[in-house]
C-alpha cells in the first residue's frame, strides 16, 4: 500500500513556459502563461540551469543537486515547491499552454471611432483607405456621416457600454476636420447625453492638421479632445508620401496650424503618429523634429500595412532592421530619462512599459470588436476604423445594432488561442498575433498571425523587459509613478 | 515567497494567491494532525482509499457511520446537509441512524 505524502512525489519537471533576461546584472524571469515578472534569485538561476542543462529531471533528482549546491533539503524542497506553484517549472504532466480565457459575449462596450467622412483632402499614397491595398468599398455609400447616425451612435454606446462609468469617442476620417461642423454637434450633444445616464464621456480625434483653424482650436482645448496628428516628421520625409491630389506635400500648409494647435490646446496632450515607410525610417531625426523642434508631448511610430505586394512605400527586411535600432536608441534615451524621473516621449516604449506594469495577458491583439467599434459614415458597424466601408467586415449597424455572430467569429478567429504559431512564442501575452486589419491584408484572414514582423516584436519586448528590470532595480518610484499616471492603480 | 521577488502588477497577484494557498488551506497541513474520523478517506482517486491508520479496515462500510460522522464531526466539505447554518433540524427524524436512515431527506438549499 502507498501513501502519498509530500516527500515522495514523482513528478518530472521542465521548465516553466518563461522568457529569462537580465538587466543590471540581475537575472529575470516572465511568465508567459500570465504576464507576470519576476526578479529571480541565484538558487532559482541554479533550477532553471539545471533543467536547461537536462531538459527534465525528476524531482528527487532535482533536490539531490540543489543539496549538493549547498541548500538544506527542507529549503530545496520549498524552492521546487514556490518555482512549480508560480509556474516557473513545471510538471512534465502539463501538456496544454496556458491561454487567456475568451472575454463574455456580452462584453460592455468602451470606446466607438466614428468615421465621419470618408473624404480626404490629402492623397497620401501609402493610405490603407485609399491606397493600393484598400479593402474598403465606399462606392455608392455617403460620404458623410449624417447627424442622425452621429447621435444614434452616442446613444448606441452609452447604451451598450451598460455600467462603466466613463466612456470615449474617437472622430476619425478620411480627414476628420472635412467634416468639423458634424463633430462639434456631436460633442455637444453626448455630453448632455452622457450626463443624463451619469456617465462621463471623453473625446479624441486624429487629423492630418491641413484644416486646422483658431476656432477648431479653441473649441478642441475647451472640450478637453485629445488630439492625434498623423505626421511622418521634417519636409522632406512628410511631403514624401504625405501629399495633395496634386502631388505636392503637406508640410508648408499644416507646419503653421500645427504650431498654434500646441500652443492653444491647454487640456490634452497633442501627439504625433508617425506612419514609417520605405525612405521614411530615421526614427531618431523624425523624433527629434516633431517632438523638440515643433512641440509635440508624445510621438508614436508604426511601420506601413503593406500587402507583400512590392509597393514604392514597402519597408523590406534591412529597412525593419535599421527601424530596430533607432527603436533601440531611442529606448535607450527613455531609460536614461527615467531613471532620472523624467517622462520621455517616446510613445512606443511608454506603451509597452504601461502594459509590462500591469501584466497584460491578452486573449486578443487589441479591442477591436471588443471594447471598441467602429462606425462608417453610413452608420455601418465595423471592428475597428481600419475596417471602415469594408463590405467583408461589417459587424452590423447602428439602426439593427451588432451582429453577434459575425462579431463572434471575428473574435473567435482573432483569439491568440486559435493563432497556432503563437502558441510557441514569449512574446504572445503581448502581442496576441498583431493588428487584424494587417493580417487580413497580408494574409488574407484576420485571424492570421502576423508572421512577418515576430522576431522583431520579440526584440522590442525583450528589450522593454530589460528597460523594466533596470527601473524595477534602480527607480522603482518612477514604475509606480508611471502606473498612476496612467490609471493603472 | 523567497525565491522570486514580483516585480509588476500580475507578480504581486500570482504571489498573493500562493499565499492564501499557505494560509487559508488548513485541512491536512496542520501539525498536530487535525481529527480525521475514523471511516474517512485519507485518499480519494479510487483505488487508494485508505482511513486514518494507513488501512483498509476503518473505510466507510456503514451507511450511518458515513453520514453520521461526516456530518457532525468531519471537518471536510463533503456533500452533506450543513446543520450548522441551513438545516439544524436536518437529522432530527433520524433518532438511530442504523433504523430512521430513511427518514434523512434531500436538502434542497
Amino acid at each position: 500500500m502507498t501513501i502519498m505524502t509530500a516527500t515522495g512525489l514523482t513528478h518530472r519537471y521542465r521548465c516553466g513556459e518563461i522568457h529569462e533576461f537580465r538587466a543590471q546584472g540581475a537575472d529575470f524571469i516572465y511568465l508567459v502563461t500570465a504576464g507576470a515578472i519576476f526578479a529571480a534569485d541565484g538558487m532559482t538561476r541554479k533550477v532553471l540551469d539545471l533543467l536547461a542543462q537536462h531538459g527534465e529531471l525528476d524531482h528527487d533528482d532535482l533536490v539531490r543537486a540543489l543539496v549538493g549546491d549547498g541548500l538544506s533539503a527542507m529549503d530545496a524542497e520549498e524552492l521546487v515547491r514556490e518555482l512549480r506553484l508560480a509556474r516557473a517549472i513545471q510538471s512534465t504532466q502539463a501538456v496544454h499552454a496556458l491561454m487567456p480565457a475568451a472575454p463574455p459575449a456580452d462584453y460592455p462596450l468602451q470606446a466607438l471611432v466614428l468615421n465621419v467622412t470618408n473624404q480626404c483632402n490629402l492623397a497620401c499614397t501609402y493610405c490603407y483607405e485609399f491606397g493600393a491595398d484598400k479593402i474598403a468599398t465606399p462606392s455608392g455609400k455617403p460620404k458623410y456621416m449624417s447627424l442622425e447616425t452621429a447621435k444614434s451612435s452616442v446613444d448606441f454606446l452609452l447604451k451598450s457600454a451598460r455600467q462603466r462609468e466613463a466612456v470615449h469617442i474617437t472622430f476619425f476620417g478620411g480627414e476628420t476636420l472635412m467634416n468639423f461642423r458634424l463633430l462639434r454637434d456631436v460633442v455637444l450633444y453626448a455630453d448632455e447625453a452622457a450626463a443624463v445616464v451619469g456617465k462621463r464621456m471623453t473625446y479624441s480625434l486624429t487629423t492630418n492638421a491641413t484644416l486646422l483653424t483658431d476656432e477648431i482650436v479653441a473649441f478642441l482645448s475647451d472640450h478637453a479632445v485629445g488630439v492625434t496628428v498623423s505626421m511622418d516628421g521634417p519636409p522632406e520625409m512628410q511631403d514624401a508620401r504625405r501629399v495633395y491630389k496634386n502631388g505636392k506635400g503637406s508640410y508648408a500648409v499644416m507646419e503653421p496650424r500645427l504650431r498654434k494647435l500646441i500652443a492653444g490646446h491647454k487640456t490634452r496632450a497633442v501627439t504625433a503618429r508617425v506612419t514609417l515607410s520605405a525612405g521614411v525610417t530615421d526614427v531618431q531625426r523624425i523624433y527629434r523634429h516633431l517632438k523638440h523642434d515643433i512641440g509635440f508631448h508624445e510621438v508614436g511610430f508604426a511601420p506601413v500595412t503593406t500587402s507583400g505586394e512590392e509597393r514604392d512605400y514597402s519597408l523590406n527586411g534591412d529597412a525593419m532592421t535599421g527601424i530596430l535600432s533607432d527603436f533601440e536608441a531611442l529606448a535607450d534615451e527613455w531609460l536614461e530619462y527615467a531613471l532620472q524621473g523624467k517622462v520621455h516621449g517616446f510613445t512606443n516604449v511608454s506603451e509597452t512599459i504601461t502594459e509590462l506594469i500591469a501584466g497584460t495577458n491578452k486573449s486578443h491583439p487589441c479591442g477591436a470588436g471588443l471594447g471598441l467599434l467602429g462606425v462608417s459614415p453610413s452608420g455601418d458597424l465595423s471592428p475597428c476604423h481600419r475596417f471602415t466601408d469594408a463590405d467583408t467586415h461589417t459587424l452590423g449597424h447602428i439602426d439593427t445594432g451588432l451582429d453577434q455572430g459575425k462579431r463572434e467569429d471575428f473574435l473567435t478567429r482573432g483569439h491568440v488561442a486559435s493563432k497556432y504559431e503563437c502558441s510557441t512564442c514569449w512574446a504572445r501575452p503581448m502581442c496576441a498575433g498583431g493588428c487584424h486589419h494587417e493580417a487580413f491584408v497580408r494574409y488574407g484572414d484576420t485571424g492570421h498571425a502576423n508572421l512577418h514582423y515576430c522576431d522583431w516584436i520579440r526584440q522590442w519586448t525583450d528589450r522593454c523587459l530589460q528597460i523594466y528590470g533596470v527601473l524595477a532595480q534602480r527607480n522603482p518610484e518612477f514604475l509606480n509613478r508611471f502606473a498612476e499616471r496612467k490609471g493603472l492603480q | 515567497m523567497k525565491h522570486l521577488k514580483p516585480i509588476n502588477a500580475k507578480a504581486f497577484k500570482i504571489e498573493s494567491d500562493m499565499a492564501s494557498m499557505e494560509e487559508d488551506v488548513v485541512a491536512l497541513q496542520q501539525t498536530p494532525r487535525p481529527h480525521v474520523p475514523l471511516g474517512c478517506s485519507l485518499s480519494f482517486s479510487p483505488g487508494w482509499e485508505v482511513d486514518a491508520t494507513g488501512g483498509t479496515a476503518g473505510l466507510c462500510q456503514p451507511a450511518e457511520r458515513d453520514i453520521y460522522d461526516c456530518y457532525v464531526t468531519c471537518f471536510w466539505p463533503v456533500q452533506m446537509a450543513d446543520h450548522v447554518n441551513y438545516s439544524p433540524d436536518w437529522a432530527s427524524n433520524c433518532a438511530a441512524a442504523t433504523k430512521d436512515w430513511r427518514s434523512l431527506d434531500i436538502v434542497f438549499p
